[in-house]
């Protein structure tokens, strides 16, 4: 492929220098993230190879044996696939709610939604069981991640009400009302561990800490939808999360509709972090560190950095669990923890190596 | 094409701006002048719709303001804002094909690209493309926000006419790059662009405006062209300073020279300063 076809499939006029190598990145991390994934798929008790894979995958009989295509069906695609829509989930809505908060450090916690998600469900794990055995065998499986996405949403819904100042989406007080909330949900969850039992307080921990260990096709399925949709939507809002950094009168004077704007953001991104940390509860990192890192390498340009921070999203949360469940085989690290401690030296590395 | 009738706007019981009428004909360029808080840029905020005014009417191509479709109106009506923040890395080039939004569908072309770079040109920043919006200085920074500006009503739209509205789009240039600025505006306007503009200097409004709009604490004191409104009494009644007001040595518009007497010292002595008007 010559690079001028390249150019004309991004979504830009990538005629500059800052152009080409969002071309690089955005290659590079195409071919990044099946690789992770055909690792991903291989790695673990039972050795999978990525030709086996294949075979597997188009039943080529005879290459590879039934504990394999067992093994891959069951726990290690379901698994990598959760682990891709998180991390692209959290890591576009990130870069939204940085671009819609004109603030680089923003955080999609930062709005109340994985705090909001965690309170409701340590208050399902404390309180639940009294409840749970009246439930369906199937749903009291889900039942935690039942629960927590409405807690997010809850959280976000009285953020929003709160920033809200003459029918306007007042940013700086909807920030600080969502520190505000994130702060009260801590808290409740600080006395809900006080009066949790020993087993109840280690769920509680290990949910908080985030892990992809749960995942089943069920839960796949249930969580895609919401997460694919603003991995796909968000990108179209591009150009008017653009025009929104240079404020918003500045917007509104482009044309751009910054109220219609900030509802859509607010309401893709609760879906995609409500989604996620019902699923894999709460991943922290990736959501502030991908879109930052992006930004040093490819610029600020959304129709580039959306698309790229789910790619690289994806990348960093597959090889953060590949870890985790690599170091202390057969026991498993929390995946939240991995993250973060994968992203934080390299983003140090990063920055350091910018500024000389 | 603008007509801004009877507007009064009220933040809370305090009056910033009270029954304030103008107009901008297509081709003209009017300018505010004021001292400090006296409403200028409430009035430029209020005729773009920024803040709410309390009452009157904002017409523009004689269509109700809140009439307007956004979009069409960011086609044929461009703002540039007294100061932007902008802390993320866009590109000098990037901010300026902001201005393009309005009238780009799906991607940009290459013609988006050809006038984004011909107004950095314009502005004299385009040897700044590739650097960093906030790396720059601030007036690189506000030369390069005009450029947006500029690209984004570039071309002469088939039915309407122009419209651009600037506040203090010299605040932050050196002397060469505020009488490239206002040539600029004079160069729009004389391609059939109505230009308001919000200003400090009363000399570059002399120069550079066909008419002049005098405002005291919200209240239109005088309108006309700089030759009428620029004498000493409006002077004084508006800034409350002394100045004489002469024929400009080389060109065809008044000269303010403020003559401010102050007592500076303590020995009792007047120090005459001569100054630019605050």
């Amino acid at each position: 492929m010559t690079k001028e076809t390249l150019i004309r499939i991004l979504p830009f006029q990538a005629n500059s220098a800052s152009g080409s190598r969002s071309v690089i990145v955005f290659c590079g991390l195409c071919v990044l993230l099946p690789a992770l994934c055909f690792i991903s798929f291989g790695v673990g008790a039972v050795k999978i190879t990525p030709f086996e894979v294949l075979a597997i995958l188009f039943q080529k009989q005879g290459s590879f044996d039934s504990q394999q295509e067992t093994l891959l069906f069951a726990i290690r695609l379901p698994r990598v696939l959760l682990g891709v829509l998180v991390g692209a989930g959290l890591a576009v809505s990130g870069a939204t709610m940085q671009g819609l908060f004109r603030n680089p450090l923003a955080d999609p916690g930062l709005i109340g939604i994985s705090t909001g998600c965690a309170l409701s469900a340590a208050v399902w794990i404390v309180f639940g069981e009294t409840v749970s055995f009246k439930l369906a065998p199937l749903l009291k499986t889900f039942s935690l991640s039942l629960v927590a996405f409405p807690g997010g949403l809850l959280a976000t819904l009285i953020v929003y009400r709160l920033g809200q100042r003459e029918g306007r989406t007042d940013v700086p007080t909807m920030l600080l009302a969502g520190v505000a909330v994130s702060a009260l949900n801590i808290s409740l969850m600080g006395i809900l561990s006080f009066i949790s039992t020993d087993a109840q307080l280690r769920n509680i921990t290990f949910w908080t800490l985030g892990s992809l260990g749960g995942a089943t096709w069920t839960m796949l399925i249930v969580t895609a939808p919401f997460i694919l949709i603003p991995v796909i939507w968000l990108p179209k809002l591009a150009r008017s999360l653009n025009a929104i950094l240079l404020g918003e009168a500045e917007a509104e004077h482009l044309g751009v509709n910054t109220e219609n704007l900030k509802r859509k953001c607010v309401v893709l991104t609760t879906m995609a972090i409500g989604a996620s940390v019902a699923s894999a509860g709460m991943i922290g990192f990736v959501g502030l560190v991908v879109p930052h890192l992006l930004r040093l390498l490819i610029g600020a340009d959304h129709r580039v950095l959306l698309p790229c921070s789910a790619l690289l999203g994806a990348s960093l949360l597959l090889m953060a669990d590949l870890s985790s469940r690599t170091i202390v085989a057969p026991a498993e690290l929390p995946v939240g923890s991995i993250t973060t401690l994968i992203g934080v030296p390299f983003f140090l590395w990063l920055l350091i190596s910018r500024k000389s | 094409m603008l007509e801004v009738k009877n507007i009064t706007v009220k933040a809370g019981n305090k009056t910033l701006l009270d029954n304030a009428s103008l107009k901008t004909e297509a081709g003209e360029v009017v300018a505010i002048v004021g001292a400090n808080g006296a409403g200028k840029s409430t009035l430029l905020k209020a005729v773009c719709g920024d803040i709410k005014r309390t009452q009157g009417d904002v017409f523009i191509n004689n269509k109700y303001l809140e009439d307007w479709d956004r979009c069409k109106l960011a086609r044929v009506r461009a703002v540039l804002p007294q100061s932007s923040v902008l802390s993320f890395p866009f590109t000098v080039f990037e901010v300026a094909l902001l201005g393009r939004n309005p009238h780009i569908r799906g991607r940009e072309t290459k013609r988006d690209c050809d006038i984004a770079h011909e107004a950095l040109c314009a502005t004299e920043a385009d040897h700044l493309t590739e650097r960093f919006y906030p790396t720059l200085s601030g007036g690189e920074q506000q030369r390069t926000q005009l450029a947006r500006v500029l690209a984004q009503i570039w071309e002469k739209p088939e039915s309407s006419e122009r419209l651009l509205l600037l506040d203090e789009p010299t605040s932050s240039l050196d002397l060469a790059h505020q009488h490239a600025t206002l040539s600029l505006a004079r160069k729009f306007a004389n391609e059939g662009v109505g230009v308001l503009t919000v200003l400090h200097d009363l000399n570059l409004a002399s120069q550079y405006a066909d008419r002049v709009v005098m405002l005291k604490r919200g209240h239109l004191i005088c309108e006309g062209s700089p030759r009428k409104v620029f004498n000493s009494e409006t002077i004084r009644e508006v800034f409350s300073i002394d100045s004489v007001v002469m024929e400009h040595p080389t060109l065809p518009c008044p000269l303010v020279i403020p003559a401010v007497v102050r007592n500076v010292n303590n020995n009792g002595n007047l120090q005459l300063a001569v100054g630019v008007v605050s």
